[in-house]
């Protein structure tokens, strides 16, 4: 039943006589139907490539440009309001127009597709044995049930999951999202298809996690026989994982070419852009608006803070962390998800409980002065989000979003309010008549820059940025960023910006402290904090994300590897 | 596991007895004299009434005789009415009609109300599905008496289908058509909610990542989203099956079967209060335990809580 893993990947510019594709799409276009009354959506218009044996061909675009929904259509997992029109052609089967149960047959034992967010793809009742089986025993039906399980345990020994034959046992809310995501490796390669749709694997993962996750997925390689088409909006990924790279934009595709190619010299515009956007480590030196001499807008001493999880057992969030902020500086809180990063944030905005230590936000103590006095020195603190469409109120438009800290604490009315409003959105690049516009009505960046506006509505002393672009498309991201620097250096506000990206980070921050679980492990410069880092956590951080640079991620992975 | 039913159990005993408290205040709040009333229209001598008073301890302050009460309840006792026969005993006969009618109609409710939920659901936004749903809006705004009046009228009296009232028939003809009346109320709120919790279920990204792996829809719904939706689903049928056991009060009355509810009914209007505590006292039991129960299966159905 199953077949021989073919040796060594054929590289898809080397070989000189191209046997033919694996998977091949011609012309693939996708159309929603919205309403009636309304046009269609073209989602994917005419759409062609080609996947060959035992190469990784990276399908890389912005949000909107098609390039999961190409994925989804060609196993005809859209919804009922879309339409598919065009070929994609399995070895000789012609998937497009296939009915449901033809197709059903081909997903999973010839094409199978991995997800975003591994913590969500697995049914939270069943156990991992039970759903590895089950998929197993849908395609390979004489399958017995001691068999089954073996090839179960087989398959997570694979993945590199430690403890196979335990971790049967385990339900999905007992593994950490890099262990869900091997399994859901291990499931889609259960069956050995001949095309693996990776879309966005290791983007809900740490970078620590991700480092781990794109490993496996790259010894797999050798191991199955299995072409990969890697969906992602990551460059780095792109550059350590694939041998050709598509990209897609508003549904087309602008360009393909080998990886080394696309990177060394990208023939569309717009390839050029998206490249250029990425931020990498490496920024100039640049002077630091801080003032050393003033008192300082966050001082942290000897911070902890513990909570209670559900069965009572005290988790220590943030562990004797001291920090300062002084006006004008813009100092970079890094670390990954559960380092504790979030926690000190919320804490700077007296949101969370402090078990011991001191924190004193714009010269007002938490915790010894009067809950009145708290109050009122956060409304000298701006804070921004990371994901606007939720942190903006949906039936508020831009103009109220951003006027109402004016109103309620500053006290300006109509004439006033309306002009100081029209200035805010002056500053961050919006036409002051979109005030009158609702936050559903702006793309994603433009909500962050009504979030930023809002947040420098009083003219704050400190600025709390808690993963403001992470939401965003790079290119995006970039203008944002741009912006918020520019904004800082113009106001002098303090800023504490969290995030778990190293490169923006560069790009942005005086200063860098780096976090893990709970503990601050590293303080310094920028410059020497990212190139000369002195904790082992900060080097692997560094070390784990990938870069940009086919060449250079390649010297990166040998290095790590001999290490 | 066990902790989680230990810790389950002692929550179960503090809402008994707060329960428990709660309504034997409360009939002992009730407009007028028990014991006088018992003499009917002639007045009792003054001596006779002091010496039932001490009888019953009625002449104890209220939190003693509740005391006494909840003493003799872990020994077995649901107490004696002021007739002197034993609560205990003149619900005997009685449980059977309830508990067949309230099992029916929770049979009803879970039958119709997943199957029609898991209909709607699956078909959002389609007529079946606004079918459904016009349905239980219908079904929670006509008041059970009026459904019982006019369903007894046209089904039993002018139709003759269902015996008009009684339980002499037996099971199931007799119960039917009382059971469906109150049945329905509780069936919409059922159905809505399965119908929720799979219209949820349908978009999580698991159930994308089992159709990708090309399991067959039939599987995805019937073992899957069957099983993810009824966690919700299995906690209002608990509620709604305690609700069933108490509130067939109406129901009783109507087809005149004689159950629990409706000695429930006899004992207030007399001011029986003992027998009114004890039949309580005997529902609440009952929906606790239910509620455990349920809660139990919910921790089978779902290892997040298990683990919890």
């Amino acid at each position: 039943m199953t077949t021989e893993p073919t040796p060594a990947p054929a590289r898809a510019a080397t070989a000189a006589a191209e046997p033919a594709p694996v998977l091949s799409l011609r012309d693939l276009t996708v159309t929603f139907r919205v309403d009636r009354g309304t046009p269609d959506v073209h989602a994917v218009r005419g759409v062609s490539f080609d996947l060959h044996a035992g190469e990784v061909l990276a399908v890389v675009g912005e949000s909107g440009s098609g390039k999961s929904v190409s994925s989804l259509a060609v196993l005809g997992l859209l919804p009922g309001t879309a339409r598919v029109s065009g070929s994609a052609r399995l070895g000789d089967l012609e998937l497009v127009g296939l009915d449901d149960r033809a197709l059903s047959d081909v997903r999973g034992r010839r094409v199978a597709m991995i997800f975003q967010d591994p913590s969500n793809a697995l049914d939270p009742v069943f156990t991992i044995g039970f759903q590895l089986r089950e998929t197993l025993r849908r395609h390979l039906p004489g399958l017995s049930r001691a068999d089954a399980r073996a090839r179960a345990v087989e398959l997570l020994r694979m993945v590199e999951l430690p403890d196979p034959e335990d971790r049967l046992a385990f339900y999905p809310h007992q593994l950490s999202g890099g262990q869900a995501q091997r399994v859901m490796i291990a499931m889609a390669l259960a069956c050995d298809p001949e095309v693996l749709i990776a879309d966005e694997p290791t983007t809900a993962l740490d970078v620590t996690v991700q480092a781990e996750v794109l490993d496996v997925l790259r010894r797999l390689r050798a191991r199955t026989s299995a072409a990969i088409v890697l969906i992602t909006h990551d460059m780095g990924v792109v550059a350590d994982l694939a041998d050709r790279v598509v990209v897609m934009r508003h549904g087309e595709v602008v360009e393909t070419a080998d990886v080394a190619d696309l990177f060394d010299a990208p023939a569309a515009d717009y390839t050029r852009t998206l490249l250029s956007a990425v931020p990498r480590i490496g920024a100039d030196e640049r002077p630091s608006a801080a003032d050393a001499a003033e008192r300082p807008a966050l001082n942290v001493e000897h911070l902890v803070v513990e909570y209670r999880n559900r069965r009572g057992r005290v988790v220590r969030a943030v562990d004797d962390v001291t920090l300062r902020v002084q006006p004008g500086e813009m100092v970079a809180l890094v670390g990954e998800s559960g380092s504790g990063k979030s926690t000190l944030g919320r804490c700077a905005l007296g949101l969370a409980p402090l078990t011991s230590g001191t924190v004193e936000v714009v010269g007002t103590r938490l915790g010894r002065d009067t809950p009145r006095a708290v109050r009122a020195a956060r409304t000298r603190i701006g804070v921004v989000f990371q994901n606007p469409a939720a942190s903006l109120n949906p039936r508020y438009t831009v103009g109220e979003s951003v006027g109402e800290p004016l109103r309620v604490h500053a006290g300006l009315r109509r004439g006033a309010l309306a002009a100081r409003v029209a200035e805010l959105l002056d500053g961050v690049e919006l036409p002051a008549a979109w005030a009158s516009r609702y936050p559903h009505e702006l793309s994603g960046g433009q909500r962050q820059r009504v979030s930023i506006a809002r947040a420098i509505a009083l003219d704050p002393e400190l600025l709390i940025a808690d993963e403001p672009t992470s939401a965003l498309d790079v290119s995006v991201q970039a203008t944002v960023l741009e912006l918020f620097r520019s904004i800082q250096q113009r106001l002098r506000f303090a800023c504490l910006f969290i995030s778990h990206d190293l490169a923006v980070v560069d790009e942005l921050a005086d200063r860098v402290a780096v976090m893990h679980r709970g503990r601050l492990v590293e303080v310094g410069e920028r410059s020497r904090v990212l190139r000369a880092p002195e904790h082992d956590y900060t080097r692997r951080l560094l070390d784990a994300a990938p870069v940009p640079d086919p060449a250079a991620q390649a010297e990166r992975r040998a290095v790590r590897a001999a290490v | 596991m066990t902790r989680y039913a230990v810790r389950r159990a002692v929550e179960l005993l503090i809402v008994f007895l707060g329960v428990t408290l709660i309504i034997y205040l409360m009939v002992f709040a009730l407009p007028g004299d028990p014991i006088r009333s018992l003499g009917g229209d002639r007045p009792l001598p003054d001596n006779v009434v002091a010496e039932l008073r001490s009888r019953y301890h009625l002449d104890e302050p209220v939190l003693q005789q509740y005391l006494r009460y909840i003493g003799g309840l872990f020994q077995g006792d649901l107490g004696t009415n002021f007739s002197g026969q034993s609560v205990a005993g003149r619900m005997e006969s009685r449980w059977p009609v309830t508990i067949t009618l309230a099992l029916t109609a929770w049979g009803i409710q879970v039958v119709l109300g997943v199957l029609l939920g898991l209909f709607a659901g699956l078909r959002r936004g389609r007529a079946g599905d606004r079918l459904v749903l016009a349905g239980t809006i219908l079904a929670t705004s006509i008041p059970v008496f009026v459904v019982a009046v006019t369903t007894q009228l046209v089904l039993g009296v002018r139709l003759g289908w269902f015996p008009v009232a009684g339980t002499s028939e037996g099971w199931p003809t007799a119960y039917l058509l009382p059971a469906v009346v109150i049945a329905v109320f509780g069936l919409a709120s059922v159905t809505r909610v399965m119908r929720g919790s799979v219209v949820d279920t349908l978009q999580s990204d698991f159930v994308r990542s089992l159709r990708a792996r090309g399991l067959r829809e039939r599987r995805v719904v019937g073992v899957h989203v069957l099983r993810n939706s009824a966690i919700p689903v299995l906690t209002l049928l608990a509620l709604d099956l305690g609700f069933l056991l108490g509130g067939t009060v109406v129901v009783e009355g109507v087809f005149n079967l004689p159950g629990v509810g409706q000695l429930l009914f006899q004992a207030i209007r007399a001011h029986e209060g003992p027998t009114v505590v004890g039949v309580s006292t005997a529902l609440i039991i009952i929906f606790l335990l239910t509620n455990l129960v349920v809660d139990l299966l919910s921790s089978v159905l779902d290892p997040r809580i298990r683990h919890e």
